[in-house]
């Protein structure tokens, strides 16, 4: 797409933000439903236990109460969730259903649901339910849950094991052997959520006349939700209408199908009305998918001139107590068992994941799925080589970076990469950063014991994911997006489109697309989507999609129409359509002194068609679809760069300048992408900072109120300078790739580098995030005592090693 | 059984320049009040305990969280929510420069966020990006990192000083 004149590449504001800024904004809470029903849940409080008996009978007679509901009231509405792998041999999963059976397998599974008038009388009543049950021994460690004689996350299980996969043909143990230098590098990220500020929430009705599920629901993918409800409340796709109006923040937690949802869907059904649920914060972070809870070991082998040769990765992921249907919970892992190295040139690759239940909740996807942990263990290793070797990390990083001339290949990994812009990104990021400058100021600072640190993370991101995963898996999710377009007697354009928009601007960028290709303003287009009756079908939101696919859509539907447009116009103005030039919402024959504007030819068309020589109706619409085909994913790259201090006194990390670095092809709207840059690396600061889904032994959350589940707030980020490689995509004509998730995989590598830079003249590094004071004082402390050890064995003139 | 539900106080304010008489149970909250009484569902709620910000409103020109806030505790007050805010034209120049500059994706937090903001350019001199930083400290955005909110306010605050923006 050539982009020199008109609204593509501009910094196009957003038509929703006007309702935004003025409270206008329609989330699923704010939808008006006269009559409906509340519903409020009744929750396990146990990580594990049998259910003995649940006893309705007080609450049922609460004020407001028109239902209490149980397992087996929608046991013949609504099958259970079960996710099933086939593709990497993984084991079906064990049932999950709506409402707890005879079985609890994590703190907060919906156990009961009150429907009640008021959603107060529904809580009011939801506390007089009693559930006996009989706790079942608990397993929440991810490390202790592989053990062979570890209590069982679901009874009958035969193991906790839920798959084990290996990358790579060759571990590379001649290179190791051979290596001048081995580094190994061990991290455990520990469990976060999502937290979108909006809770999930659903409304559904259900007319036992028509047999019709209506469904409003703050979700990403309302196609994906649609064919779920279908099939497991067993109902013809075309009697499942789901839509989605504004949704208030996603990130990948409302990309799943959760219990209680369908369990709302379910009582729809069953009571024949229209029934509500909005999770409070504490059920958000109960209930929410969790994310990234994984422990990582690479071992990086390099030759004497700190080429490297190869990589050895051992991956543990800890999915909960069952997987998040549909898509299952063993992305993260695979992501990030396959995707350590990936920026780099190898020999031998080898990795293995492991990933196990227990008593948790599901974990599902969060922004990066896997691929920010990956990101992280590599950079911390390269880092750490860098330091072995007495090397730049800048230096070691340029001379291991897969070159951009090696273009579209397939890594010892087995990941199919495009051409990539890596040498690109680390020049620009090193003028952007005056990296030697940073470096000389951060040595005179040590002097005066202010420990400053430097770092950097080099990223590969697979965008715009086709079929490959889900569909060869026989998971019901739609990877290609589709654009209906049609021109209106207005000479405007409407657009209905698969990509759904939780604030990312997507429906601006597809407006700039459409205005682009037509010869119109921007504002001349109205963007629609999120609603699974008028959208063609597609996937919504997911895998950095949206305009690096949606957009493709939109440009192929758009050039379909400007072909109609000049057919007719053709027509109308008797001149050949080579002949003619569209602009300005216009068209103009170029040998004639002709003009016909767009709402002038759709008025022919619409209203008065006798006017028109004989020939076919005129068609003013388009629809089109397209989906990654030849390749798996439009691979996208680029870097992150920090500037950290570290208090060693109080272990409180401030961050001092943040830097990024991105390539993400054809950049539609520059204002919109960088946001979602910024945005992104707020969310990997927040990982490595501050976020912790904090569980006791017995599996109790104890941290379940944004009070003390912290995210970044405004004082502790920094500004965050974004610039960009643009190496046009050449697997799509629109040449856009996605950026969604690259700030959350980038961001915190260079964040881990940093701060472990700040502390390596104290022989600290840091091993698990995330960096709380404590544990950036205890890492500290650790090394303090081990140069105490080695300074009086060196004064007793003893081996501290062997001693 | 459950008094509290059941008995219910009168209660009287000014809502956006609109006088407002309603009987209301004692347990509930300004900001659900507000959005399930009025439908005035421009106040949002994020957490229901007072941290994240998305309910602000304010009351007797002090701006609150709406949900720690019950209604009674309103009564005789004189409350203004984002709607109000936006018909007055009093935070337009702030709307227009959050539009422009993207200071939102999805929008959750919006509404709090020009609350607040409205509040710290009502006071006599610029603030400096740190001091804006710490005014928003009440308020929480998962979406944007919030450095377009900053630069939004700033522009806005200079720009009412008639200073280069």
């Amino acid at each position: 797409m050539t982009q020199a004149h008109g609204p593509s590449g501009r910094a196009v504001p957003r038509a929703d933000a006007r309702r935004l800024v003025a409270g206008a904004g329609c989330y699923v809470d704010d939808i008006s439903t006269p009559g409906a029903l509340h519903i409020a849940f009744v929750r396990s409080t146990y990580a594990h236990a049998a259910i003995l008996s649940i006893d309705t009978a007080a609450a049922a007679l609460m004020p407001g109460v028109v239902r209490v509901v149980c397992a087996t009231d929608l046991e013949r509405i609504c099958k259970p969730m079960q996710v099933a792998m086939p593709a990497l041999d993984m084991p079906t999963t064990s049932a999950q259903f709506p409402l707890a059976l005879d079985e609890v397998c994590w703190q907060g599974a919906p156990v009961a649901a009150i429907a009640a008038q008021s959603r107060a009388q529904a809580e009011d009543a939801a506390e007089h339910v009693l559930v006996e049950y009989d706790e079942l021994p608990a397993v929440v460690d991810a490390e202790q849950a592989m053990k062979p004689d570890s209590p069982r996350a679901v009874r009958g299980r035969h193991s906790n094991m839920a798959l084990e996969h290996t990358f790579g043909t060759n571990n590379g143990a001649a290179s190791f052997a051979a290596a001048a230098t081995v580094v190994e590098q061990r991290i455990v990220f520990d469990r976060q959520t999502g937290v979108s500020l909006e809770s999930r929430g659903i409304i559904a009705s259900y007319s036992p006349l028509s047999g019709e599920l209506t469904v409003h629901m703050s979700h990403q993918s309302p196609f994906q939700m649609r064919d779920v409800f279908s099939d497991l409340l067993g109902l013809p796709n075309h009697k499942v209408r789901v839509s989605c109006p504004d949704v208030g923040g996603a990130f990948g937690l409302k990309l799943h199908a959760y219990p209680d949802e369908l369990a709302v869907a379910a009582i729809a059904i069953l009571l024949g009305r229209t029934v509500r649920f909005q999770a409070d914060r504490l059920e958000s972070f109960l209930s929410d998918t969790h994310a990234r809870e994984a422990v990582g070991v690479a071992r990086l082998a390099l030759d004497s001139a700190g080429r490297f040769l190869a990589i050895d990765v051992e991956a543990l992921s800890g999915l909960g107590a069952y997987q998040a249907y549909p898509r299952g919970s063993v992305g993260e892992g695979l992501h990030m068992a396959q995707m350590v190295g990936a920026p780099y040139q190898l020999n031998h690759f080898r990795a293995r994941l492991r990933a196990v239940h227990q008593n948790k909740p599901p974990t599902g996807a969060y922004r990066g799925v896997g691929q920010p942990l990956a990101c992280t263990l590599t950079e911390t290793l390269v880092d750490r080589a860098a330091r072995a070797i007495g090397m730049d990390p800048a230096e070691l990083r340029r001379r291991n970076y897969i070159s951009a001339e090696r273009g579209s290949h397939t890594t010892p990994a087995g990941l199919q990469m495009s051409a990539v812009s890596l040498h690109a990104c680390l020049d620009t990021l090193l003028a952007i950063m005056q990296y030697e400058d940073l470096r000389r100021e951060q040595q005179r600072l040590r002097e005066q014991r202010i420990y400053r640190g430097i770092g950097m993370g080099s990223f590969i991101e697979m965008t715009a994911v086709g079929s490959a995963v889900y569909g060869a898996n026989h998971i019901a999710v739609p990877a290609q997006e589709g654009c209906s377009v049609r021109l209106e007697p207005s000479g405007t354009v409407l657009c209905h489109s698969s990509a759904t928009d939780q604030g990312q601007g997507v429906r601006t960028g597809v407006a700039q697309i459409v205005a682009q290709t037509l010869g119109i303003d921007a504002t001349d287009v109205t963007v629609r989507a999120g609603d699974t009756a008028s959208s063609p079908v597609g996937g919504g939101a997911w895998a950095s999609r949206g305009i690096a696919i949606g957009g493709q859509a939109a440009l192929l539907a758009a050039e379909d129409l400007r072909g109609k447009i000049l057919a007719l116009g053709a027509r109308i103005l008797e001149t050949p359509a080579e002949q003619i030039d569209i602009a300005d919402g216009a068209l103009r024959g170029t040998t004639t002194a002709r003009t016909l504007s767009f709402a002038e030819l759709a008025n022919i068309a619409y209203f008065r068609q006798h006017q028109l020589s004989a020939g076919a109706c005129p068609e003013l619409s388009a629809t089109r679809h397209y989906v990654s085909r030849g390749f798996p994913y439009l691979t996208a790259n680029g870097m992150v760069g920090c500037l950290v201090e570290v208090d060693i006194e109080t272990g409180m990390i401030e961050i001092l300048r943040l830097w990024v670095v991105h390539d993400c092809g054809r950049v539609i709207n520059p204002l919109l992408v960088d946001e979602q840059i910024r945005g992104g690396v707020a969310q990997g600061i927040g990982g490595v900072l501050y976020e912790h889904c904090e569980y006791s032994e017995s599996g109790q959350l104890s941290n379940g109120t944004l009070a003390d589940y912290l995210v970044p707030m405004a004082g502790e980020l920094p500004d965050i300078e974004v610039a960009h490689v643009a190496s046009v995509a050449t697997e799509t004509s629109l040449g856009a790739k996605g950026v969604g998730e690259a700030g959350t995989i980038g961001a915190g590598a260079a964040l881990w580098n940093a701060v472990n830079d700040a502390m390596a003249p104290l022989g600290a590094a840091m091993e698990q995030q995330p960096f709380s004071p404590d544990r950036v004082l205890r890492a500290l402390a650790t090394a303090a005592r081990a140069r105490k050890a080695a300074a009086v064995a060196a004064s007793a003139n003893i081996d501290p090693v062997n001693a | 059984m459950n008094a509290t539900s059941k008995s219910s106080v009168d209660v009287a304010f000014v809502v956006n320049g609109s006088a407002i008489s309603d009987k209301v149970a004692p347990r509930t909250t300004l900001v659900d009040f507000l959005r399930q009484r009025l439908g005035l569902t421009g106040s949002h709620v994020g957490c229901e305990h007072g941290v994240c910000g998305a309910c602000h409103v304010r009351v007797d020109g002090t701006v609150l969280r709406g949900c720690l806030f019950l209604a009674v505790q309103a009564d005789g007050a004189e409350v203004q929510t984002i709607e109000g805010l936006s018909a007055s034209g009093e935070i337009a120049d702030l709307q227009e420069v959050f539009v422009r500059r993207n200071a939102m994706q999805c929008g959750f937090c919006t509404p709090g966020m020009l609350m607040i903001a409205a509040d710290l350019l009502a006071r006599r001199e610029v603030p400096s990006r740190e001091a804006i930083r710490d005014a928003l400290s009440g308020n929480y955005c998962r979406c944007t990192g919030y450095q377009s909110i900053v630069d939004a306010i700033e522009e806005v605050a200079r720009a009412r000083h008639g200073l280069a923006v």
